[in-house]
């Protein structure tokens, strides 16, 4: 197994000298942010090792790692509201949308033993599910958001014929869920033909077996896409009910500058 | 002031809609927008149940939010909006938007051809339906293939009319349907319009025109800063220039 050990962290900081050379040198008044980035990065993946050391440990009970999952959840729901600060509701919403995305893929990983029930299964599956659903969860409420603003004189036409708002926003849902939806079936095709996917990097680096490492980057892709389709179609149902009253009226939108 | 059609309203600037049976009843109206500005600043105002009602009045004085009450795309922060009779509140909105059929001030269409435009208004009905559609928008029965991007501005206005009529509407409000359109394409949907109201379709038509609110109106609503103007004011709008051409009073 390849273990760089902390001589060989420290070694792997030079190339953040360069990187900080290169600020100065060319004049980007980066070396701070550089320096600071790297700091933080490695305090932060320490405080984190530190945390599934315990976490993981397979003589501690698995339900300790389920208690992490919720933590990330948290974590990852704050973060979607950081990012999508504007629209109206979107923490609860994205509470909802990480955790079904956990629930359906995990359920799913474990139910069907594709994956032993371990700490050491458990907090990373949930740590991909959770990022990439992050991710998808900002692009499809700013999509909708961006749609709905955008198409208002469409929808408000739709709603004065009649239709009810779910019917008025479905077209307008329809393409912003394509846009979020795109980039991960994209990425889920031409995988390994440009980059070798992190989990798949991960393993072959700690000196698993290529043929190995592929089996399970396949089922982490499959894990990622089911997370990510979860995501977005529990974002659209709770987001076009916030976006529209009870008496089908389209509520003012703010849009954020972008 | 009493006229032979009806009773002229007393109070607050409300003398310029005869009551013949109101189908519009605003009362104490009041709209504020986002920053608690108020759009519309208590109106109280009957719309009648026949012919062509003109609302009129400068840019910001709140047609288009009084016209978007109508059929419940807005609802007022205070007061009341009846539809003959009843609290709009208390309706059915989707039953309600179909019977106040509304026409915005730009063509909008929906990606397609005319007869998925149509198809929108009334899914499933058959070509007859919305071929009568198009004519009562002046508009050949042929235009159902046309796609939507291929259409002059007038015709796109017709477009929406008609899918506007396929719902069967029982009353027709218009927000300055003409603001986009040539001279001639205003003309033809003003015939259009007049001929719904002389069929029964009552017509409330917001224009800030004044050439076309007398060409148009049987009766006028002047709005100013989100009230409703009285005598004085309102015939200070017109200019006068509709004076000894039946405005008074209608």
């Amino acid at each position: 197994m390849a273990d760089i050990g902390w001589v060989g962290l420290g070694l792997s900081s030079a190339l953040v000298a360069v990187a900080v050379g290169v600020s100065i040198l060319r004049g980007l008044r980066l070396e701070a942010s550089i320096l600071w980035a790297s700091l933080r990065a490695l305090v932060q993946l320490l405080a984190v090792g530190a945390v599934l050391t315990v976490v993981i440990d397979p003589g501690r009970p698995v339900a300790l790692a389920w208690g992490w999952v919720a933590v990330m959840v948290a974590f990852a729901a704050v973060t979607v509201r950081q990012r999508a600060p504007d629209v109206p509701g979107v923490l609860p919403l994205a509470l909802l949308a990480c955790s079904a995305a956990a629930l359906v893929t995990l359920g799913v990983l474990f139910g069907l033993g594709v994956f032993p029930m371990e700490g050491a299964t458990v907090v990373p599956l949930a740590g991909l599910t959770l990022g990439n659903t992050m991710t998808a969860t900002v692009v499809a409420v700013r999509r909708i958001v961006a749609e709905l603003a955008d198409k208002r004189a469409e929808v408000e036409a739709r709603l004065a014929l009649g239709q009810a708002s779910s019917e008025a926003a479905r077209p307008y849902v329809r393409a912003a869920l394509r846009t979020a939806l795109l980039p991960q079936i994209e990425t889920t095709r031409t995988v390994g033909l440009i980059a070798l996917p992190g989990a798949m990097t991960g393993l072959i680096l700690a000196g698993v077996d290529p043929l190995d490492a592929v089996r399970v980057q396949v089922a982490v892709m499959y894990v990622v896409l089911g997370s990510v389709a979860t995501t977005v179609t529990v974002v659209a149902l709770g987001l076009t009910r916030r976006l529209f009253t009870p008496d089908h009226r389209l509520v003012r939108i703010r849009r954020e500058a972008t | 002031m009493a006229t032979s059609a009806g009773v002229v309203k007393e109070g607050e600037g409300a003398s310029w809609a005869v009551v013949a049976g109101a189908l519009l009843a605003f009362d104490g109206v009041v709209v504020e927008g986002d920053g608690g500005a108020r759009i519309l600043d208590g109106v109280t105002v009957d719309i009648p149940d026949r012919g062509v009602t003109v609302l009129t009045g400068p840019s910001g004085s709140g047609k288009s939010t009084l016209l978007r009450l109508c059929n419940r795309l807005e609802v007022p922060t205070a007061g009341t909006v009846s539809y003959r009779g009843v609290d709009v509140a208390e309706l059915d909105p989707l039953a309600h938007r179909r019977r106040v059929g509304m026409v915005f001030q730009r063509p909008t269409l929906f990606p397609g051809t005319v007869g998925d435009n149509l198809a929108v208004a009334r899914p499933g009905a058959d070509d007859a339906c919305y071929g009568a559609a198009l004519e009562r928008a002046g508009l050949d029965r042929s235009f159902q293939d046309r796609s939507g991007d291929e259409l002059s501005g007038g015709e796109a206005q017709r477009v929406c009319l008609a899918r506007t009529l396929v719902t069967d509407p029982e009353v027709l409000v218009l927000d300055e349907p003409t603001s986009s359109l040539d001279p001639a394409s205003t003309r033809v949907l003003e015939r259009l319009v007049r001929a719904e109201a002389e069929r029964g379709v009552p017509v409330l038509w917001v224009s800030h025109d004044l050439e076309q609110v007398r060409r148009l109106a049987d009766h006028r609503v002047v709005l100013i800063g989100g009230r409703v103007a009285d005598d004085v004011a309102a015939a200070a709008y017109l200019g006068g220039r509709l004076d000894g051409d039946g405005w008074s009073h209608g």
